[in-house]
């Protein structure tokens, strides 16, 4: 083999296994799903109201894990369903939360999180019933529960509780229809700036030892990030 | 190049006129003195600001174990390091000196000295540190289900724990790891269960740690605690907090996704503020406190009282919390 051929060669080889590296680190490692922006127009630290939508569904039949149960976000400009646990806040300001639960309910490992902290007045409203603890073992009542210990905030959320609602669970994500409970409560947001993670404590990762695997080590699913930006 | 017998060495070689210097007294001096100044840093110095400080007995102890391990081991360090220069210096290769050194193996003298010595450091060692885990009652670390080293009045079974507490019996404290978040139960002040951490001064705290998912390790930094925290295990360990002030506890155990926050921050208080405290937060959880499981040692999450079960969770087949009601092809283990 000629020496411009061994060149070229390994020249090729070289740039495949560059390729590939990058491939990699920009596919899998630096991923990311979007990040929903609810700070546009708002002012920050001037105690506004912005109106943030969640919903958790049973399932993600919209990816390529149809089994895990999943957060979905509201898009505030186009109110679409958007695939992602990352969303994006003003500081300082009032952040009320509306939560569609359309997953059944779970017990708690520690039913110690069945009690709301951390919101205004440490009330959450379910269905338009303020309440204040959600007996997680003796009620079918909890689905999920919505948590970012950074501010210490823990939100139980509520689920369908009848048998028939349970056994008629929402198929399709994102959900539009089928059974559900509606959940909201405001917090406000610190006015310190930066990433507060949040997540579920209810083990839901079917499948996985104790429920804790999956779906809830997993942004985009049963765990993500609040931006608050200044 | 290997030692040099006197006969061998440079200095010899320059005539029978020079006295070839006694090697042992200067590497010995230089040592003793590099030593001296050494250990007075490390124990007057930099000793008092040695982790993890004084905030409590356990944390007390450990610092004062590491000033006596730093300073046993700085002259070992010391002799290393002037040896090996001396030997740069005077026992350096010189020009045109391409001879081996002489072999110095069955050095009777040198291998007795480095046997003894070495042994005597490790075995005090052993002696220093079996003494220490039994003067200060586990040091800090866990000590599992049925510690040795224990304070007086140490409270072990579960009656025990739920009693009344009084002045002077040890603050039972149930540590509860969790992905990802300590909470905190208090069993002799009506058994509610927080997130934060508070402790008396001067009074004995017995920590009751265990986890409810995977093995977290609470670390308790300026009180000198660190105990693994397994599932199904209550791994105890003392400390008797003597500082007012914050407390930083740090999930020590590769945890899941979020170990990097699994942090919070506690409080030493006067007896006094903490009882006040006790009784505040006792009435702040008065609601959710009746829904927890009765205190045990553990904390298990499976083992839930059918009664508890309303008869919608028992249709749906939903009888136990967490991991038990997930089959094992739910859908499929990873």
């Amino acid at each position: 083999m000629s020496l411009p051929v061994r060149v070229g060669t390994l020249a090729i080889a070289f740039l495949a296994v560059v390729g590939g590296v990058i491939f990699v680190v920009i596919h899998y490692l630096l991923a990311s799903p979007p990040t929903v922006d609810y700070s546009a127009g708002v002012t920050p630290d001037h105690g506004q109201t912005v109106n943030v939508v969640l919903q958790e569904d049973p399932q993600t039949t919209i990816g390529n894990r149809p089994d895990w149960v999943s957060y979905f976000i509201q898009d505030p400009k186009t109110h679409a369903w958007v695939h992602t646990t990352l969303f994006k806040v003003p500081a300082g300001s009032m952040i009320h939360m509306t939560v569609l639960g359309y997953d059944g309910c779970t017990p708690a490992r520690n039913p110690f999180w069945g009690k709301v902290t951390g919101t205004v007045g440490n009330v959450e409203y379910v269905n338009g019933k303020s309440t204040r603890v959600l007996d997680t073992w003796k009620n079918c009542s909890v689905g999920h529960t919505f948590s970012i210990p950074g501010i210490g905030l823990s939100v139980p959320m509520a689920s369908p509780t009848t048998v028939k609602e349970n056994n008629n669970l929402c198929a399709t994500s994102p959900c539009t229809s089928g059974p559900k409970a509606t959940i909201t409560f405001t917090f406000k947001s610190p006015t310190s700036t930066g990433d507060y993670f949040w997540h579920c404590r209810i083990p839901c990762g079917g499948g996985f030892i104790d429920g804790f695997g999956g779906p809830m080590q997993t942004i985009g699913y049963m765990t993500g990030q609040m931006e608050v930006v200044s | 190049m290997a030692a040099q017998t006197p006969a061998e060495s440079p200095a010899a070689a320059e005539g029978p006129g020079v006295p070839e210097p006694n090697h042992a007294i200067r590497i010995g001096s230089v040592w003793l003195l590099l030593s001296l100044v050494a250990d007075l840093l490390i124990w007057f110095a930099a000793g008092p600001h040695l982790p993890p400080g004084t905030a409590g007995s356990q944390a007390d102890g450990q610092q004062f174990d590491i000033k006596v391990m730093a300073v046993m081991a700085a002259p070992v360090m010391i002799f290393v390091l002037v040896y090996f220069l001396y030997s740069l210096v005077v026992w350096r290769g010189r020009e045109d000196d391409e001879e081996d050194g002489p072999p110095i193996h069955g050095h009777a003298r040198i291998q007795t000295a480095w046997i003894t010595v070495t042994s005597v450091i490790v075995l005090c060692l052993f002696g220093f540190g079996t003494y220490e885990l039994y003067n200060s009652y586990g040091a800090g670390a866990g000590e599992g289900p049925a510690p040795i080293y224990k304070p007086t009045g140490a409270e072990l079974t579960t009656a025990q724990q739920v009693a009344p507490w009084s002045p002077g019996k040890p603050v039972v404290v149930q540590v509860i790891g969790q992905q990802w978040r300590f909470t905190y139960r208090y069993p002799q002040f009506g058994g509610f269960e927080t997130t934060f951490l508070a402790v008396p001064q001067n009074q004995w705290v017995q920590f009751d740690v265990t986890s409810i998912d995977v093995i977290h390790s609470f670390w308790a930094y300026q009180l000198g605690v660190k105990a693994d925290a397994n599932p199904g295990v209550d791994n105890i360990a003392y400390t008797k907090p003597t500082k007012l002030g914050s407390i930083t506890v740090r999930c020590g155990e590769l945890c899941g996704l979020w170990h990097g926050a699994m942090y919070d921050y506690g409080q030493v208080m006067t007896q006094s503020k903490f009882l006040a405290w006790t009784k505040a937060t006792n009435a702040h959880f008065a609601d959710i406190t009746p829904l927890l499981p009765p205190y045990a040692s553990t904390y298990d999450p499976t083992v839930v009282p059918l009664f508890r079960f309303g008869k919608v969770m028992k249709a749906l087949g939903l009888t136990s919390a967490g991991g038990g009601y997930y089959p094992p092809n739910d859908p499929a283990q990873p």
